[in-house]
């Protein structure tokens, strides 16, 4: 790529496109394969070897999860007797002030409610989302990364990296294209 | 004997054959980005637009008036409010059974009909509580019998209360609903960002889509969180429509007090909610020309669960008559014998007809295999599905415990005109979403284009 030549900096990376999920999956492997770590895949659709194969291997979300569910189920109980034993307590058909498997349903709603909203602000959190800006999308041709085409990127921050020998290992993955990441 | 390899039977593809990611990509986000808007959407939105203003209409002299203008009176103290929200949010739980539960089962053909489905949920939901909310004739009053929060009058909502259950319920549902839908938009956001031309569009998808890129590191959380939604919404599905029976069940009256409502009502829910689908499905891919994704195996698979759910609820209904008898109260009896001999006859017996008889039609593969067969027939299930409702809340209240205290139920024009314009919001809210978003799951399509495929040589 000319402009390459033309940067002042270092580039966010080096970035590799292929044209089907198997290129992308046996490309990302031999990276990691070649101990470059500070690498991503990118696929219009979820590709599960991908992420395995750079190594991407994370399960806080189920805990996040938990976490949440268990928050909810609290507030729930709390809440219930809180209003119905101290806040508010009326006899309501001579029934028990402690009448706890009728708060059952609400605290099974707000555990489901809590441990959605955790699990999907986690998961936009963990993700680093919103992110209005990020240097992939300098590569023109990054916009089929959300259509047809898949990506594998070295970042320069990764040790390994080397701008010449890095672009040498990456066009021996076959890819159909090559191309600098502006930072 | 056991056949050693599993077998494999014909059955039509889920997609055409011939499609790859990018004409996956340009033929379902062409119906939001480009060429023109087809003539028909202009009609229906206008019909669904002036039903909502009839809506409006309605609601506005209900809150001038109050709720004397509607039908409801001692003793049918409940009737077209119940009655359109247990309907509507019956509609609603196709869509989480077909993106959640069906996701669980790997079942690949919910990927078609996912998008769609979920977003019925939404607008079902919406219209369904619209009711609850309106009929209490104040509602910017009822918000503290309604909600816990710190009032100047100290007062608490009472949760022994299946009417709170089912604000919490229902309120969850549609966060839920609403969480599930968008988490699923949003790689699709990302993809109509990269395809638009005009820097507004750009610019207006690219906020909601957040800055997805794709990144596998991002899927792999995405994949994650979307399966932990989905075993989340799985038992809230079911328990929305339980609490909602409970309004009826924990109540003493003969026909309600049942404990075969919980399921009942799930199943006529799920029951409802594909033939709205159905009802939906089939004009869109007309429409639109989706018959290469929405093929002939998914409306048939809708056929099948329509039909298994129908009969659920026949047997709910079958039980329901045999409890009446067996449970020896004469009350519960004469609630029985009067449902179908009594002056509200003619509503039961459309229901039968309406929600066990044709949907029988459902055996015949010519009819499961016709667009329009299936159409009529989920047509009629929806009609069905209403009566039914009616049925239960009317009949069961207007002969009350003392002869003296009975009466007839008569819906007023106001009623009609809000349960019509409710129609009217659904159509609007679902046709706005067609045109202005994806209406079938882009990434989830080409993860079934032959390409998606691995090549085993090369992946390993």
């Amino acid at each position: 790529m000319d402009a390459a030549h033309s940067l002042p900096s270092a580039p966010y990376g080096l970035m590799a496109e292929f044209d089907d999920p198997g290129a992308l999956v046996s490309a990302a492997k031999r990276t990691y394969a070649a101990g470059y770590r500070r690498i991503d895949a990118f696929s219009p659709y979820p590709v599960e070897e991908a992420w395995e194969a750079i190594g991407q291997h994370d399960r806080r979300l189920s805990f996040i999860v938990l976490a949440g569910g268990i928050a909810g189920l609290l507030s729930g109980i709390g809440l219930q007797e809180w209003v119905h034993q101290l806040a508010y307590p009326i006899n309501i058909a001579g029934k028990p002030l402690n009448s706890w498997p009728q708060f059952i349903p609400v605290t099974f709603e707000l555990t489901i409610l809590f441990a959605a909203l955790a699990g999907v602000i986690g998961m936009i959190l963990l993700n680093g989302l919103p992110q209005p800006y990020h240097p992939v999308f300098n590569v023109p041709r990054f916009e089929h990364a959300s259509r047809d085409k898949f990506f594998l990127l070295v970042e320069s921050t990764d040790p390994k990296f080397d701008r010449a020998r890095t672009l040498d290992f990456l066009k021996g993955l076959n890819p159909s294209e090559v191309n600098e990441v502006e930072p | 004997m056991i056949n050693p390899k599993p077998a494999t039977y014909p059955t039509a593809p889920l997609i055409e054959p011939g499609h790859t990611f990018g004409s996956i990509t340009d033929k379902i986000s062409g119906v939001v980005l480009g060429g023109r808007t087809p003539l028909s959407w202009f009609i229906v939105v206008s019909i669904g637009f002036m039903l909502m203003g009839m809506l409006g209409m309605a609601i506005t002299w209900l809150l001038i008036k109050g709720t004397g203008i509607w039908g409801v009176n001692i003793p049918v103290g409940w009737g077209f409010a119940i009655i359109n929200f247990v309907w509507w949010i019956g509609i609603g739980h196709a869509g989480t059974l077909i993106s959640a539960i069906l996701l669980l089962l790997k079942q690949g053909w919910r990927t078609s009909i996912n998008r769609f489905a979920e977003g019925m949920t939404i607008f079902a939901v919406m219209c369904a509580g619209l009711f609850p909310l309106v009929h209490t004739g104040r509602p910017w009053l009822a918000a503290y019998w309604l909600f816990p929060y710190p009032n100047s009058m100290g007062v608490w909502p009472q949760f022994r209360s299946p009417l709170i259950w089912d604000v919490f319920a229902v309120s969850t549902y549609f966060t839920v609903s609403l969480l599930f839908w968008y988490v699923g938009l949003i790689p699709d956001l990302a993809t109509l960002r990269d395809k638009a031309k005009h820097p507004a569009v750009k610019l207006a998808y690219g906020v909601f889509a957040l800055g997805w890129r794709g990144s596998a590191r991002h899927w792999q959380r995405y994949e994650h969180v979307y399966l932990l939604l989905a075993g989340l919404s799985t038992p809230l599905v079911l328990s929305v429509h339980t609490v909602v029976s409970f309004d009826f069940a924990v109540g003493i009256i003969p026909g309600w007090h049942a404990t075969i409502f919980p399921p009942y009502f799930v199943a006529g829910a799920i029951y409802a909610g594909f033939a709205m689908v159905l009802t939906l499905a089939i004009p869109l891919r007309k429409i639109y020309g989706l018959e290469d994704f929405i093929t002939m195996r998914h409306l048939e698979n809708m056929g099948k669960v329509t039909l298994v759910t129908g009969l659920i609820v026949g047997y709910g209904y079958v039980s329901e008559a045999f409890f009446g008898w067996y449970s020896a109260n004469k009350y519960e009896g004469f609630m029985i014998l009067n449902r179908m001999t009594g002056p509200y006859a003619p509503y039961y017996w459309a229901l039968i007809f309406c929600n066990i008889i044709t949907p029988q039609l459902l055996w015949l593969k010519r009819v499961r295999t016709s667009t329009l067969g299936l159409f009529m027939v989920a047509m009629v299930v929806n009609v069905g599905m209403w009566l039914e409702r009616f049925v239960i809340v009317i009949t069961s209240l207007h002969r009350d415990f003392l002869p003296s205290s009975w009466g007839m139920y008569h819906a007023t024009i106001w009623d009609w005109m809000t349960f019509i314009g409710t129609i009217g919001l659904f159509v609007t809210l679902f046709f706005l979403f067609v045109r202005f978003l994806p209406m079938i799951s882009i990434f989830e399509m080409r993860t079934m284009a032959p390409e998606a495929k691995l090549k085993e040589s090369e992946g390993h």
